[in-house]
């Protein structure tokens, strides 16, 4: 157990390095933000007050954005994915199996002390965001709705690095995942809930999503704290979240023992 | 040809035609990942439209846009940008990275002009597809709105498309240029993808104030899809936003390359 907490020690110095360059990424990132606020405020401007958007108020919408670029902040992967492909493309993972050391585990060390960081980092222009936007922010809908966000997050953060190594993974069989890295992101993208909220797509398309992971990345955690998920539906959700961790945990195995089966360390 | 005694200009054109020679040859050798460029960026696209079409179902106008309108301005800004990155976005990235190499020396050193070189060495030709497929949507959002646009208006939306991208270019090639000052330059361009997104929402959704005079003012993201697709839609109240967005794509071009010249000024090679 020491070991992993030395790799997380040193992915925390690697990533300081990288502080300015998460400033800017995060800072960045709130400018297609805004334009989405702004677009909302637009959509529901031609409604009565009051009135709501499938079910969403502005309130409850421009909430649901920022929620999402909170928990993204927190959980997505930055660069952990094309690493763990360039490190098995270049035969870099030759000395982990060589190593008392478990790959997985390293690199969940590093992914978690990348996030650390980000999350920490981003906390500063994205406050500020939050704040001029505070009229907007709803508040958790109660104690046990923050709880259960917070279980949550920590799921989806398991879940989306668990994905990406998987697909980290390809790159035992391919020579470039890029592409088919950015084709599962643009699913990703809209069947986690990151483009809109899904319960405003057409009921058969959004039923069909639930059963996919994707909305375990983003949009369960949101509308946990929202109150739109509460009672059983909460408990059945987390179960099932956490159901999807482990389907994650074993397909990354299953993905890494086929991979090194084929391995051969070119150059390595 | 000796090069001494023909103009400088006139040899531009077969340079530029060699330089697209290279860029097939070099897309060529792997197809495969060649056509899956273009898949990620049509997913990419079709994501956009399904945004719109699903807000649509629950409204019928934006900000006095209705929705083949915004079907034609996602259109719009997607072949802007696309058209960019036909013609630019892969060679600007790189600007960091010949500095950093020291491969800008050498092209400072070839008798033609360097800005020329370093912004137009590659094509990325998978863009045009895309292009192609962003004109297709345009086409068909005037087919539903049935709107025939006059010969005029066709004018008025090829030289505000052409302005759009005049302004991504200067912009994108501003930010390049701070590579010669910091090596974090690398961030900063790619933070330019988070500008497209501004591009393709309906002008009318942002109020006065602060955020749309930034970006119509400094960075005129707000202007460069909003203006050729209400060109092409005869919805331009004025001639105003046209010249607007003329004087933007002229002044940030103007800015650019003075920015570029001081730059090599304070350029001193790699490695020294």
């Amino acid at each position: 157990m020491r070991k992993y907490l030395h790799v997380l020690g040193i992915g925390i110095q690697n990533t300081l390095v990288y502080r300015a360059n998460f400033l800017f990424r995060a800072a960045a990132s709130l400018i297609p933000l805004a334009g989405t606020i702004y677009l909302w405020k637009a959509i529901y401007g031609g409604r009565a007050a009051g009135d709501s958007f499938g079910g969403y108020t502005l309130a409850q919408m421009v909430s649901y954005y920022l929620l999402v670029t909170l928990v993204d902040a927190f959980t997505a992967v930055a660069e952990d994915d094309w690493q763990i492909a360039a490190e098995i493309k270049d035969g870099n993972i030759s000395q982990f199996l060589l190593k008392p050391i478990d790959y997985l585990a390293y690199r969940l060390c590093l992914y978690v002390s990348g996030r650390a960081i980000y999350t920490t980092v981003a906390l500063v222009p994205v406050g500020i965001f939050l704040f001029v936007l505070r009229g907007y922010l709803v508040p958790p809908h109660d104690n046990l709705a923050l709880a259960a966000f917070v279980a949550s997050c920590l799921l989806a953060g398991l879940l989306q690095f668990f994905l990406a190594y998987v697909m980290a993974m390809l790159a035992f069989w391919v020579l470039d995942v890029s592409t088919f890295i950015f084709i599962q992101f643009a699913f990703e993208y809209i069947a986690s809930g990151h483009l809109f909220p899904l319960d405003i797509l057409p009921a058969g398309l959004a039923r069909a999503i639930q059963f996919t992971p994707y909305p375990y990345l983003l949009h369960f955690p949101v509308s946990v704290y929202l109150g739109r998920t509460g009672g059983t539906q909460l408990w059945q959700g987390l179960a099932v979240q956490a159901a999807w961790v482990v389907a994650g945990y074993a397909a990354a195995r299953f993905a890494w023992n086929r991979g090194v089966r084929r391995y051969s360390a070119v150059g390595g | 040809m000796d090069a001494r005694h023909t103009p400088n200009w006139r040899r531009y054109p077969a340079l530029y035609a060699a330089l697209w020679k290279n860029s097939v040859v070099r897309e060529m050798q792997f197809k495969t990942n060649f056509l899956l460029w273009i898949v990620v960026e049509l997913l990419w696209f079709a994501l956009q439209l399904a945004f719109m079409s699903v807000v649509y179902a629950h409204t019928d106008e934006i900000a006095g846009w209705t929705r083949w309108q915004v079907v034609l301005l996602v259109g719009c800004s997607n072949l802007v940008q696309q058209l960019f990155t036909a013609f630019f976005l892969s060679n600007l990235m790189e600007v960091s990275e010949h500095i950093r190499t020291g491969r800008l020396d050498f092209m400072l050193l070839l008798p033609v002009n360097t800005r020329f070189l370093v912004s137009m060495r590659k094509v990325d030709l998978g863009a045009f597809a895309n292009a192609a497929a962003a004109a297709a949507v345009v086409g068909y959002a005037l087919h539903r709105l049935g709107h025939r646009p006059s010969a005029a208006e066709w004018l008025g939306f090829g030289a505000m498309s052409l302005a759009g991208l005049a302004v991504h270019y200067s912009l994108m090639f501003l930010l390049s240029t701070v590579a010669f000052y910091t090596v974090r330059a690398q961030g900063i361009v790619f933070g330019y993808y988070n500008l497209f997104n501004i591009a393709r929402i309906p002008d009318g959704a942002f109020p006065p104030g602060t955020f749309r005079r930034v970006f119509t003012f400094v960075l005129p993201m707000i202007l460069v899809a909003n203006v050729p697709a209400r060109a092409l839609l005869g919805t331009l109240q004025s001639a105003v936003p046209m010249a607007l967005l003329a004087g933007m794509a002229l002044a940030l071009f103007a800015a650019s390359e003075a920015f570029w010249r001081r730059a090599l000024k304070h350029y001193a090679g790699a490695g020294s």
